[in-house]
């Protein structure tokens, strides 16, 4: 038996696209300022015709046939894009769903048959719904990779190593302590420190929001391994509350050189690389 | 057996350690170095670790013993050219080295190792000057 459905559809392909589209325009899913409209129609054609060149009697039932393959990669790219893009969930669903609208319209327009019409239309439904899955599955899959590059991203610029001198280097921390970022400071603090061949490192904590034990315990850490390169290093940016908690914790900082203040730390280095600032003689006018 | 080879530069013993050290290697080291820090009358002993991507903690208290050692001996120790990961591990297992001076390369400790000498020396002198 010859399917009505494929028959129909493969016979309809432009009217189809043009209901598709015109869907598309209804439901807001059209975003110009994301795509612009020539794409999506490139894009939606491209799909559709993949869809038309792969679909026949034979796998129309069985959506896990391989000859869909091309159009579930097709599938994929768009919605990537689309999550990359920053197109909302509901509206790629609502791209998806609007196909679905257009090939039920075209077949209830082509099939005269009530039987006929609503058994083809139930395996359209559960074609369309297998490729909604997919979309859904790589838009997901899209959105977690941009923000597990952003984590990523974050991690990296939120420790900065800033050389300010020739041999000293210096290190704003930002933000709580834990031990994971530790490692990453410590990692990028001895790295630079070879690298730019420094013998002072000066670590600002003014950003940091509380001290504890373990945080402490973190910077000793951090300096001794300075000190295990061959630098020295410098803790600057303590606030008031920040040595209240410290001595009340009974943490010994006094192995550490400490100062209050990020240009003190940074004068103090200067007088240990044998540095001296000074302002300017300007000749008097007279 | 293998040993490592122990330099002398002036007044410096010169230690490179190209191998990773294992402990039979270490000891050997450890005693090589003061017989020649007591035949040279060495004033200072370098110690470079820059080849050196595993360090136990018994290779760490090792380099602590020599750098002890070379104290009473009136010989002062500098360890250079540690490699990061090195640097992170010793710390992790709780080993900061504390009596050991560190620099970054050959060249800064060489710096280190003279400036201390002359330090000594012009102490010595102001002692001198106040037993007159």
């Amino acid at each position: 038996m010859k399917n009505e459905a494929v028959k129909v559809i493969k016979a309809k392909k432009k009217y189809i696209l043009e209901q598709w589209f015109q869907n598309q325009l209804e439901n807001d899913g059209l975003r110009e300022d994301l795509i612009t409209n020539e794409d999506q129609r490139i894009q939606s054609e491209e799909l559709l015709n993949s869809l038309t060149a792969s679909i026949s009697d034979n796998n129309f039932d069985n959506f896990q046939s391989r000859d869909f393959e091309k159009v579930e990669e097709i599938l994929s790219g768009i919605a990537i894009a689309r999550a990359r893009r920053g197109f909302s969930p509901r509206e790629t669903g609502a791209y998806v769903f609007s196909l679905k609208t257009a090939l039920l319209k075209t077949l209830s327009e082509e099939i005269s048959d009530p039987k006929v019409l609503y058994t083809e239309s139930m395996r359209i439904n559960s074609l369309l719904d297998n490729f909604s899955i997919i979309t859904f599955e790589t838009f997901i899959k899209g959105r977690e990779d941009v923000i597990l590059r952003q984590t990523d991203e974050i991690t990296e610029i939120s420790t900065p190593v800033i050389k300010v001198w020739d041999g000293i280097l210096a290190l704003p921390i930002i933000g709580t302590l834990d031990s994971s970022r530790t490692q990453v400071v410590m990692e990028n603090l001895l790295q630079e420190i070879v690298e730019t061949g420094s013998s002072i490192a000066i670590l600002d904590i003014s950003g940091v929001p509380a001290i504890d034990t373990l945080v402490a315990q973190h910077l000793i850490k951090t300096v001794s391994a300075t000190r295990l390169m061959g630098a020295e290093c410098i803790i600057s940016g303590i606030r008031p509350e920040i040595a209240q908690t410290v001595v009340h914790l009974g943490i010994d900082l006094s192995e550490i050189v400490t100062k209050a203040t990020l240009a003190s730390a940074l004068k103090m280095a200067f007088g240990m690389i044998e540095l001296e600032v000074r302002k300017k003689a300007t000749p008097k006018v007279l | 057996m293998d040993r490592i080879p122990i330099l002398k530069m002036g007044d410096f013993l010169l230690v490179t350690i190209q191998v990773d050290l294992y402990d039979q290697l270490a000891e050997t080291l450890e005693s090589d170095l003061v017989q020649m820090v007591k035949k040279y009358n060495s004033k200072g002993v370098l110690i470079d670790i820059s080849a050196v991507s595993i360090i136990d903690s018994f290779m760490g208290r090792i380099l602590g013993n020599i750098s002890m050692m070379s104290k009473i001996m009136d010989a002062e120790t500098v360890v250079v050219g540690m490699q990061p990961a090195v640097a992170i591990t010793l710390v992790e297992l709780g080993l900061p080295l504390k009596g050991i001076h560190c620099a970054l390369n050959v060249e800064r400790g060489m710096e280190l190792l003279r400036s201390k000498i002359t330090q000594d020396i012009q102490e010595d002198e102001e002692d001198d000057s106040y037993s007159e």
